[in-house]
């Protein structure tokens, strides 16, 4: 056992950190450190930096423009861009779509929609959920119909994470309403420019922004090319991206770099004459959050390690999914806290990147009780934290 | 010991209770949120019309005589409604401090128009540095001939944005956070010299930084003896917090319905997710902290008249426990709504920013523990 880093990753890290320091915008690392809000350009920008490096595909295998790296170097990668401040890439394209269109996906599909999103030339969104299937996502209704050489899409998706920038939408949609739940469902990638009949819909979250959407369609006609897979396999697709979509999901990297945030916070505030971070209370809670944070790594490094030696990782990703957004909530909760009562005003100008002051309260504290409720969503999405525990119980636990 | 409510507290839980179910609709409520003002004036005078604004004052002055557990119905009542109307910053905060300090012709003049509906207060207490220390106030008021001259800086004052009338605390003498020499002053929000930058706050309220620089006042503007206020100023302030608990209690209660009428509702893997065992013990974990902070927050309420220090105990102890089991129905709240309790047209999305925020007003969770950890060796049998 020797939890340090090889050389060769301690070299690779030092890689890392050249690269962003050289090329990581400054307007846009201020605008993450901040909690500002991000634009798509901002976005985009980005993940052309690091797809001229090679460094945006960090999953695809080396043969389609991947990095080929080991779970380590990923990790490191990952912790190195949140205290950098890099912006998280868009993961529906590259993280999502992509590694189902390489495993399953047709050659034209390949060599169509993967240099596309390695360019940033598409905005993806995801089209799961749907008003009547949430975490019983095989409960989905809207249907697609095959008419010659194109399907007909009928039916509601709700939840669309930046839909309203998006060209493109992957979907799961129902071809066989007579089949099995699970049997019927298939995977269809779907033009939102080109195609008639999409609408889509604001949904405003509890924290004033527009984050997520309703997408509508009314008799829009795909073509059949855009089949992913097989008909009435689509739940096979949708599996295996979940294994992706876990990925990263304990999120070590976003929670170290936000905790140094926190602990910088607390120097800096001064109540009643004292640091913060001398608080015996606040302190307290400092401390468990440490604690807390190295268990999930170690956590998140043994899984990723087993995965290496073989295979992906299962059931176990759930644990990481669970203990990681626990953490992030937590420290939003603490974030809270460390503003008193100046987390109260809601000035949602003064998340804008250009909003030049004056704050009303310290800089810090124009986000910190939106971020803690937005951050709810943590434990919502991507498989509820009760649906990865069900998981837990009946793949690790046999019950 | 008596738990039930005499007829006249009956009457007035379901004078506000009406009052909320009826015209407090989540619709009406939003409307309200969208104005510049941020409340209805019509409301507010129906409070007046029904006597709500004279709960705390005495009969003589027009009042309802009412103390601890009367405020409390009513700001129950209140929090099942997300009541945004400035009450607590009137008639609490401010109308409770003018009634204890105030000389005869000041209580005839302001506590009346309070009750009236005519006039709105704020209470400018605290400031940034001392956060939720009230004691801690660099606000001076210096002598100038008869009266006073006020300059300093108020942090978050609830609803000092729309306020007519202000209740500033500032210091007449001692050091920055000495608990002598405090004085409270009636100041015209619209005088030479003070500047407010009003804001909403995620909660849905108002609050304002004011600013205040050489603001003269006459003689007839200080309440109470110089320099000797902080004793009204924490016995108004301890009111204040059983007000939030007993809020906090009602917003509480209706988070738990709605969480539980929705698991009953939605259907998912083909059954009511309520049928799923994983979610009924969260349920009942909720109710157990709604059945605390009820619990306490009596406790609380009916703590006025005892010793100054066991007061202060069980008051921090309320507002504490409100902190802690807030967060948890809150959070437990929208994770059972699942996608839909992120959205700001559920309403239970609503009821947990103000059941979290809550524990922002006057004190923490933690600044409260603080508080207890000073008083533990307080005696705290019921007298
Ligand atoms: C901000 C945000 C962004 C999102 N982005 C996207 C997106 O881009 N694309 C997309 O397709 N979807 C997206 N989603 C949807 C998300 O995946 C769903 O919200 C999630 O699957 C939960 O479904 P639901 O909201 O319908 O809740 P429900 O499934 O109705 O669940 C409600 C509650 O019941 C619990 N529950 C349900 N079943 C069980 C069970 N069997 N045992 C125990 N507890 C159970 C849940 O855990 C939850 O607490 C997003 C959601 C949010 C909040």
């Amino acid at each position: 056992m020797d939890i340090n880093y090889t050389p060769e990753e301690r070299a690779f890290r030092d890689e890392v950190r050249t690269f962003l320091n050289d090329k990581l915008p400054a307007d846009i690392s201020r605008k993450v450190k901040e909690h500002k809000r991000l634009g798509k350009e901002d976005t985009v920008r980005w993940q052309k930096i690091l797809n001229e490096q090679g460094w945006l595909a960090l999953h695809w295998p080396k043969e389609h423009g991947g990095t080929g790296w080991s779970p380590i170097q990923k990790h490191i990668f990952e912790e190195e861009c949140a205290e950098a401040g890099a912006p998280t890439v868009l993961p529906f394209g590259v993280n999502m779509v992509a590694p189902v269109i390489i495993k399953f996906g047709t050659q034209e599909q390949k060599d169509y929609y993967l240099p596309r999103i390695l360019r940033s030339d598409d905005w993806w969104c995801q089209g799961y959920s749907e008003p009547g299937a949430g975490s019983d996502l095989a409960g989905l209704k809207t249907r697609a119909v095959r008419e010659g050489d194109h399907y007909i899409v009928n039916g509601q998706k709700t939840w669309t994470t930046l839909g309203q920038h998006a060209n493109m939408i992957f979907c799961l949609v129902r071809t066989d309403p007579d089949a099995k739940k699970q049997e019927g469902i298939s995977f269809l990638l779907i033009d939102m420019e080109k195609s008639e009949g999409i609408t889509v819909r604001p949904l405003i979250t509890l924290d004033g922004e527009h984050e997520v959407n309703e997408v509508f369609f009314d008799n829009v006609k795909v073509p059949v090319e855009n089949l992913v897979g097989e008909e009435n396999k689509g739940w096979t697709c949708a599996k295996y991206l979940l294994t992706f979509e876990r990925t990263g999901i304990a999120g070590v990297g976003s929670s170290k770099a936000a905790l140094a945030h926190l602990k910088q916070v607390a120097r800096e505030q001064i109540v009643n004459g004292k640091p913060l971070i001398e608080e015996p209370h606040f302190r307290a809670r400092l401390a468990d959050v440490e604690m807390e944070l190295m268990s999930l790594e170690m956590t998140n490094l043994r899984t990723v390690a087993a995965a290496e030696a073989g295979g992906v990782p299962g059931a176990e990703s759930s644990f990481l999914k669970i203990m990681g957004t626990e953490l992030r909530q937590e420290i939003t909760d603490l974030f809270r806290r460390a503003a008193g009562p100046h987390a109260l005003p809601f000035l949602p100008e003064e998340l804008e990147g250009d909003f030049e002051g004056p704050y009303v309260g310290p800089e810090f504290a124009a986000s910190v009780a939106s971020r803690y409720f937005n951050f709810r969503k943590l434990s919502i999405f991507g498989g509820s934290n009760e649906i990865q525990k069900n998981i837990i119980s009946k793949m690790i636990l046999g019950l | 010991m008596d738990f039930k409510l005499s007829d006249e507290q009956r009457m007035l839980e379901e004078t506000v209770g009406r009052l909320v179910r009826d015209t407090y609709t989540f619709d009406a409520r939003n409307k309200i949120l969208e104005s510049e003002q941020g409340f209805s004036t019509d409301m507010w005078n129906q409070f007046a019309e029904l006597g709500l604004l004279g709960v705390p004052f005495s009969e003589e002055a027009g009042g309802f005589n009412g103390g601890g557990p009367e405020l409390m119905v009513v700001a129950e009542g209140f929090g099942r409604g997300l009541v945004v109307e400035p009450y607590l910053a009137t008639v609490v905060l401010s109308g409770t401090l003018i009634d204890k300090l105030g000389d005869d012709a000041q209580k005839e003049q302001w506590v009346s128009a309070i009750i009236g509906g005519e006039t709105r207060f704020a209470l400018a207490a605290y400031e940034a540095r001392g956060r939720y220390d009230h004691t801690v106030v660099e606000t001076s008021a210096k002598k100038d001939g008869d009266g006073y001259v006020l300059s300093g800086e108020k942090a978050v004052v609830l609803h000092g944005d729309s306020a007519d009338q202000l209740v500033v605390i500032a210091r007449t003498g001692g050091d920055a956070d000495a608990r002598d020499g405090l004085s409270a002053f009636i100041v015209d929000a619209n005088a030479d010299g003070v500047s407010r930058k009003g804001y909403p706050t995620i909660d849905g309220l108002h609050a304002a930084e004011i600013t205040l620089s050489n603001v003269k006042v006459g003689a007839d503007a200080l309440l109470g003896e110089e320099g000797k206020a902080i004793d009204a100023l924490e016995a108004t302030l301890d009111l204040a917090l059983i007000t939030l608990c007993a809020e906090a209690s009602g917003a509480m209660e209706v988070a738990c319905d709605q969480t539980l009428e929705y698991i009953k509702e939605r259907q998912q893997f083909g059954v009511p997710i309520g049928k799923f065992q994983a979610l009924q013990h969260r349920m009942v974990e909720m109710r157990m902290e709604l059945e605390k902070v009820r619990s306490i927050t009596m406790l609380a309420a009916c703590s006025l008249d005892a010793p100054a220090d066991l007061r202060k105990k069980r008051i921090s102890a309320a507002k504490a426990q409100v902190g802690k089991s807030g967060r948890k129905v809150a959070e437990e709240a929208i994770q059972l709504f699942g996608g839909m309790g992120m959205m700001e047209e559920t309403p239970v999305s609503h009821y947990a920013k103000r059941i979290v925020m809550i524990d922002h007003w006057f004190g923490d969770r933690e600044y409260h523990l603080g508080i207890l950890e000073t008083l533990i060796d307080v005696d705290d049998h019921a007298a």
